[in-house]
């Protein structure tokens, strides 16, 4: 499968924190409403999880992108 | 094999989503009264009214037509619904289902006595929120019916602009259903300390102008000027097209009754988003929600269950909901339906705080105020049913080694 990433737009992220609460061990809000991405290579076991987080974003703030292009 | 879905809103759009991601290869028809495929709707009273970015869309139609393979049908109204021959009628002919999912949301309420004046709006749509920004200009006068989160969003919006919102509530503390009364005060103290006036308990008792809407005399007997007049107290399920299908609707607001799965009473019929009452296990509790993130899952799990039936799941979630009010965030987890409320960090009149709201020695919600790192760690404690003593183990300071 092709190497992806995850890119987080932020002039759209408002740190809402639905990817959070779908993927808590990748993303996490800070105090300021920062939004944190621990490790932005995304791996076979955690796709689904991370699709399901880019998906869920209210603000359609997260995209993946091939790795090489990021 | 055909799947039917009314409302092309997000519930509506997440669903035929869902479904496809099943495997499923039948026919789907997507149905929206609206002439767009869903948008950002929680913008439309907060960036989207100040003008300051585009509303965003989710999904393009094109996406769902060309390589979801949906039949998208928007502007499109439904009209009746006949589950002897699973025959939904539309203002442009009738459709056949062998599955069929409503998810046509809600509309907003309007008090009785509303005269026909220009000025006198209502905050649902696109065109609506397109059609307010326009009146929304320096100087102007916005009187707003209603001190829940869509009137309170777009007095925080008015100031933005430069223009001059009055709140009016007949209840004398604001946001108690949503929130409780605690927390519904505590949230109301961010108008007064933003320069937004605050009337509770009082109501229109007229609307003065000829053509277009001057002001408003209260029934304190005072007179408000209003350039416009914002009318935001609620929204009702939009499921007066059922009436005559014999589709089970509670006798309370008409919503629709939706068992663990999200099946309705008629064979074949599921229902997602504002219009579903169902049993929600995390919480223990039979509730509908009026929320972008639950119109998002819930619709997605009618897609599943609608064409997946091996796949068929119960569907849970702890509610959760946000709102910006003068650039602050507003963010509640689980359910206000419990008198035990307690300010765990920070106090009620203070710019950050977290409440906790228990049933017992159970954290059944949470309201904050600034507070977006600890919002989700306490959704996750909510579903796992968390005690008073781990809500304070996690909101500790960390331990300096």
């Amino acid at each position: 499968m092709t190497k992806l990433s995850i890119v987080v737009d932020r002039g759209r992220c408002t740190g809402i924190g639905i990817c959070e609460s779908i993927s808590p061990e990748r993303f996490e809000v800070d105090d300021d409403g920062t939004l944190i991405v621990r490790g932005d290579l995304v791996t076979p076991d955690t796709l689904a999880d991370i699709e399901d987080a880019v998906r869920s974003c209210p603000a359609a703030a997260l995209s993946l992108v091939p790795w090489d292009e990021r | 094999m055909t799947l039917v879905v009314v409302g092309s809103s997000l519930a509506g759009l997440r669903a035929v989503e869902a479904a496809r991601r099943t495997g499923y290869t039948g026919d789907i028809v997507l149905i929206g009264a609206e002439n767009h495929l869903a948008y950002d709707r929680p913008a439309l009273s907060k960036a989207g009214l100040i003008g300051e970015e585009p509303v965003a869309h989710f999904q393009s139609v094109n996406v769902l037509r060309d390589e979801l393979k949906v039949d998208v049908r928007l502007g499109v109204t439904a009209t009746k619904l006949d589950a002897s021959t699973k025959t939904v009628s539309t203002s442009a002919g009738d459709v056949s289902y062998d599955s069929l999912i409503i998810a046509t949301g809600s509309v907003p309420r309007l008090p009785t006595g509303i005269p026909e004046l220009d000025g006198i709006v209502t905050l649902r749509t696109l065109e609506d929120s397109a059609a307010l920004r326009e009146r929304l200009r320096p100087g102007a006068y916005v009187l707003i019916l209603g001190a829940g989160f869509i009137g309170s969003e777009v007095a925080s919006s008015a100031r933005y602009i430069g223009a001059i919102p009055t709140i009016i509530d007949a209840a004398p503390v604001p946001l108690v259903r949503a929130v409780g009364a605690d927390v519904g005060r505590a949230y109301a103290g961010l108008h007064q300390r933003n320069g937004t006036p605050l009337r509770l308990g009082t109501m229109v008792e007229e609307y003065l102008g000829r053509d277009r809407v001057e002001g408003v005399r209260l029934t304190t007997g005072e007179t408000l000027p209003a350039d416009v007049v914002v009318v935001g107290v609620g929204a009702a399920p939009a499921t007066d097209w059922l009436d005559g299908s014999g589709i089970a609707l509670h006798p309370g607001d008409r919503g629709i009754v939706c068992d663990e799965y999200l099946r309705t009473s008629l064979p074949g019929v599921f229902a997602a988003g504002d219009v579903a009452h169902w049993p929600n296990a995390d919480l223990d509790a039979t509730m509908r929600l009026e929320n972008w993130t639950n119109a998002a899952d819930q619709g997605a799990r009618a897609g599943t269950n609608a064409v997946a039936p091996e796949a068929m799941t119960a569907y849970r979630t702890v509610p959760y909901f946000w709102s910006d009010w003068y650039g602050q965030r507003i963010q509640f987890v689980g359910i206000a339906a419990t008198e035990d409320v307690e300010f765990v960090s920070g106090a009620p009149h203070e710019d950050r705080f977290i409440a906790a709201l228990w049933q017992g020695d159970r954290l059944v919600g949470a309201a904050t105020l600034n507070e977006p790192r600890k919002i989700m760690k306490l959704r996750r404690l909510i579903a796992d049913r968390g005690t008073r003593q781990q809500v304070g183990e996690l909101l500790a300071p960390i331990p300096q080694s």
